[in-house]
């Protein structure tokens, strides 16, 4: 450790370039999480010109061809410019220390992993801006209204997404080989952190479907400017290919986003209850269930698509079994809670919504495994309640208390408490204001990506979007608080930082020192 | 304490007893309605109560979870003196909450399947309906009828553009319903032709993705009369939101009533093709028709999206050669969005856009478009 980071009073030059050419686990992990949340804001700003349009019935602000633009830029920023980029910062920051390695095993791959990611993203969001509009399909963007029917500007989008791919694969495979080589002497695999373990079985996930993806994607490409028809019923192909292969990618997907949240959670419950993790090993064996199950369900996503019976039935019984690793973690974080010594800091706060409201989006995504019932649900807004209870209040909760969380051990500055909770209801109340509406939206007969309405859904959409502006409030409040924090929070060298806290991370000094575990610590 | 852990309780139940309550609202005055409608078939039917059977389960599950977890977090605080326990692990009951819910599924998996199969019972149907998505409108087919007729939105462009007061049933609205008797399985072969659409009437408990290359069936078969909306539930471009079903089941007497009249405009039609019409009544029905299938995208001012859309306003086609705007309606532009609509408008409704076209906005070629020279160019293909 011969010379510390470059900071601002070595001139803005090398501070720039200590950004750029950072090979730091900690500076990627930063890096990674305020772009994380600038992409967060910018998702958030679409979701609010949505939900200023649908306050009332009629076109007010935004032509349908503009909403779509928003309905899909949300959707793609939010998965792949908020939350996936979310986790990985939190693993960058997190992993080594919590398994007792210096740094990331390949650290150049780590930081051209973070870089490309602002280009994808400037290529995506630049075709607003363009002749043409940007994608106006969709976030799953089926062809042919991806291909034959798309703006020219599809093919931005194409080689954006190609390059989001490329980035988590590469984050993906530095994670399972930090973990893999890097671990402390006698940190055996079933004494990692449950927050590693649920990042190694994601990164297996991200390397096996996001080629997938990127296959799609290419196949598209082809469809558009090379005369193929993979998509193209006229040329002997076939519309629903196309989502045969997206949810194969796109089911994996979404435990990609909740298995690190699960990860979170498991680290924070513990902590605040002042008792061990229940069921660890429970735990263990529950996630890989689940990313095992998230291959071989994908056409739950399709139930009205017009497979024959054998196909629903089989893909209805496999999508059920969900329910029962699933309903172990949940009962394993309950009983985590069950005779311990409880304190609700922020960070807890968030982390039981987590619980609650994530059970609760459980449950409706059981009702939605029904293949007769999901005849009904299908592409309604009962279907956008669903996943926003487990990718907003899943996700995005864990996310904000994982900062919570860990921003003491980072900065070695307390955030103000009482901000943080008056952060936490606000994000609670506004959440459920916004999302259980739309569960009788949805039933009552309102169909998603709906620019316009019938006047008997004016009520609930009223009430949802107002609720809508309450969440997005909160999050301004967040922003306010984490900088508040990193520039005049409290300062702490309280190496633990919370009573009940337990693991490597836990040990370094606090404010963490720009190099941790030069010589690894023995675990015993 | 007892008393505030009673009304918070209460409180988190209400979303739920209200919805349980609120399962007998009728289709037509739906405005506050909360739950799955229980609808007018026996498909319908199914889905209503498996519906209602999990989401039963789920409270129930739900109560005893969270209940559990309000007790917890209520007793076992450090503000009330708890000190942590330091268990860590039991197999028992590990093995229970594995195999409890496990059980619970596969007993629901047994109504889950005769529901599904209800849904795919879709022999020896009485009537058979081809069902065509368009964007943004649907096309009916009577099979063996020789009856076909698109089915489009009614709602004005100004009242969704809030220049003119909402009416009742806005965008519940349509140019013609589809039409069907009680009494009858009638089944639905749902094809799409452009992008995927899907129809949905929730009171029959249909959906059915619209697929261009793809037939799916579906099928209804009720004893209520009345009037029946659904929507489209597939994203198929700007006018997703504008192209609602609406569904009439009419008496049997009734409808072959109906469908004798249908037949009888089909015979007259064909028989005044050659009538001669005047600039100003071409001008009036070519905007009624533009309105309804062209503004969505070409605008109601003709000047297009710029970069998706182009403008008709000065168009080299619609200023050129009246043939050449006449091919581009019957025989669409390839690769673009710029469908046929050959089989979608009648020859005198292409004549009169087309006209339209030509003298409105600025436009001002001069010309008459007569249905017989739409007739003359599709002949002469």
């Amino acid at each position: 450790m011969a010379h510390g980071p470059a900071t601002l009073a070595d001139g803005w030059g090398k501070y720039i370039s200590r950004w750029v050419f950072t090979t730091n686990h900690k500076d990627i992990g930063t890096l990674y999480l305020w772009f994380s949340f600038a992409m967060f804001i910018m998702g958030g700003a679409f979701a609010m010109i949505i939900r200023a349009e649908l306050f009332q019935p009629g076109m007010q602000l935004i032509k349908p061809e503009f909403f779509n633009q928003m309905t899909t830029m949300h959707g793609l920023v939010m998965v792949f410019g908020a939350i996936m980029p979310a986790f990985v910062g939190l693993a960058n920051w997190l992993i080594p220390m919590m398994i007792g390695a210096p740094d990331m095993a390949l650290p150049r791959m780590n930081n051209l992993s973070f870089w490309i990611l602002p280009f994808a993203f400037a290529i995506l969001t630049s075709t607003l801006f363009m002749e043409g509009g940007g994608p106006n399909f969709g976030w799953t963007f089926y062809a042919p209204l991806s291909t034959t029917y798309a703006p020219d500007t599809v093919n931005y989008f194409i080689f954006g997404v190609h390059i989001m791919g490329a980035s988590s694969i590469m984050g993906s495979i530095n994670i399972i080989a930090t973990v893999m080589n890097m671990r402390a002497p006698g940190m055996t695999y079933m004494k990692m952190p449950l927050f590693v373990w649920t990042w190694v079985i994601t990164a297996f996930l991200l390397v096996a479907v996001m080629p997938v993806l990127a296959g799609a994607v290419t196949m598209m490409l082809m469809d558009i400017n090379f005369g193929t028809s993979f998509f193209d019923a006229a040329g002997g192909g076939d519309p629903v290919l196309f989502q045969h292969i997206f949810w194969f990618f796109g089911h994996p997907e979404v435990y990609i986003i909740i298995l690190p949240a699960f990860g979170v959670v498991s680290q924070i419950i513990p902590t605040f209850s002042r008792k061990p993790l229940f069921g660890y090993s429970s735990m263990v064996y529950a996630t890989a269930a689940i990313a095992f199950l998230s291959f071989v369900v994908w056409a739950h996503h399709m139930f009205t698509v017009g497979m024959p019976i054998a196909g629903e039935l089989y893909f209805m019984y496999a999508t059920m079994l969900i329910a029962v690793p699933t309903g172990v973690k949940v009962f394993n974080w309950i009983t985590t809670m069950y005779r311990g010594s409880l304190t609700f800091e922020t960070p807890m706060l968030f982390s039981i919504a987590f619980v609650i409201l994530f059970t609760f989006g459980g449950f409706t995504g059981m009702m939605l495994s029904i293949a007769a019932a999901d005849m009904q649900y299908h592409d309604t807004y009962f279907v956008v309640a669903h996943f926003h209870y487990v990718m907003v209040a899943g996700a995005v909760f864990s996310g904000t208390a994982a900062v919570y969380y860990w921003l003491p051990k980072w900065c070695g500055r307390m955030y103000d408490e009482t901000m943080g909770k008056v952060q936490f209801w606000i994000a609670f109340i506004g959440f459920n204001i916004t999302f259980m509406p739309q569960h009788f939206l949805g039933l009552a007969g309102m169909p998603r990506r709906y620019a316009d309405y019938g006047l008997q859904f004016a009520d609930w959409n009223m009430v949802s979007s107002i609720g809508a502006f309450m969440y997005g409030g909160a999050q301004i409040l967040f922003l306010f608080n984490v900088i508040r924090t990193i520039g005049w929070g409290k300062p702490t060298d309280d190496p633990q930082v919370w009573e009940g806290a337990e693991g490597l991370e836990w040990t370094v000094p606090t404010p963490a020192p720009y190099h941790t575990f030069a010589t690894p610590p023995k675990v015993k | 304490m007892l008393k505030r852990a009673q009304a918070l309780f209460l409180g988190l139940l209400s979303p739920v007893i209200a919805l349980a309550m609120a399962g007998n609202v009728s289709a037509e005055s739906a405005t506050r309605q909360l739950n799955m409608p229980q609808g007018v078939t026996e498909v319908s039917q199914a889905a209503y109560d498996i519906h209602m059977i999990m989401m039963w389960i789920c409270t129930v599950i739900g109560i005893a979870v969270f209940g559990f977890m309000f007790y917890v977090m209520y007793a076992h605080r450090k503000s009330r003196g708890a000190v942590a326990a330091n268990f860590h692990e039991n197999h028992v009951v590990e093995l229970i909450w594995t195999i409890v819910p496990a059980l619970i599924l596969i007993v629901m998996a047994i109504p889950a399947t005769t529901a599904l199969l209800k849904v795919y019972d879709t022999e020896n149907a009485d009537i058979d309906i081809k069902v065509t998505g368009y964007q943004w409108k649907w096309q009916y087919e009577y099979i063996g009828e020789g009856v076909k007729y698109m089915s489009e939105l009614r709602t004005s462009q100004d009242e969704i553009y809030g220049r003119a007061p909402k009416g009742e049933h806005y965008l519940r609205e349509v140019t013609e319903p589809l039409v069907i008797p009680t009494g009858k399985k009638v089944r639905f072969l749902i094809t799409g032709n452009d992008v995927i659409h899907s129809w949905w009437v929730p009171d029959f408990g249909v959906k059915r993705d619209a697929v261009p290359g793809l037939f799916t069936a579906a099928w209804a078969k009720t004893d209520v009369p009345g009037t029946y909306v659904g929507e489209c539930t597939e994203l198929c471009g700007i006018g997703h939101a504008f192209m609602p079903v609406v569904v009439e089941v009419k008496e049997e007497a009734e409808y072959n009533e109906w469908l004798a009249g249908k037949k009888a405009e089909v015979a007259e039609y064909a028989s005044t093709i050659g009538k001669e019409w005047t600039f100003d009544e071409l001008m009036v029905r070519g905007e009624e028709v533009y309105e309804r299938s062209c503004a969505a995208c070409h605008q109601s001012d003709g000047n297009g999206i710029p970069g998706v859309f182009p403008a008709l306003k000065d168009s080299p086609i619609a200023l050129g050669a009246k043939e050449g705007h006449i091919a581009v309606l019957i025989d669409g532009v390839a690769g673009t969005s710029m469908q046929s609509f050959a089989d979608q408008l009648s020859e005198v409704d292409i004549a009169a856009v087309v006209h339209y076209e030509r003298n409105a906005w600025g436009n001002d070629v001069g010309d008459v478009t007569q249905p017989i020279d739409v007739l003359n160019y599709k002949q002469g293909q």
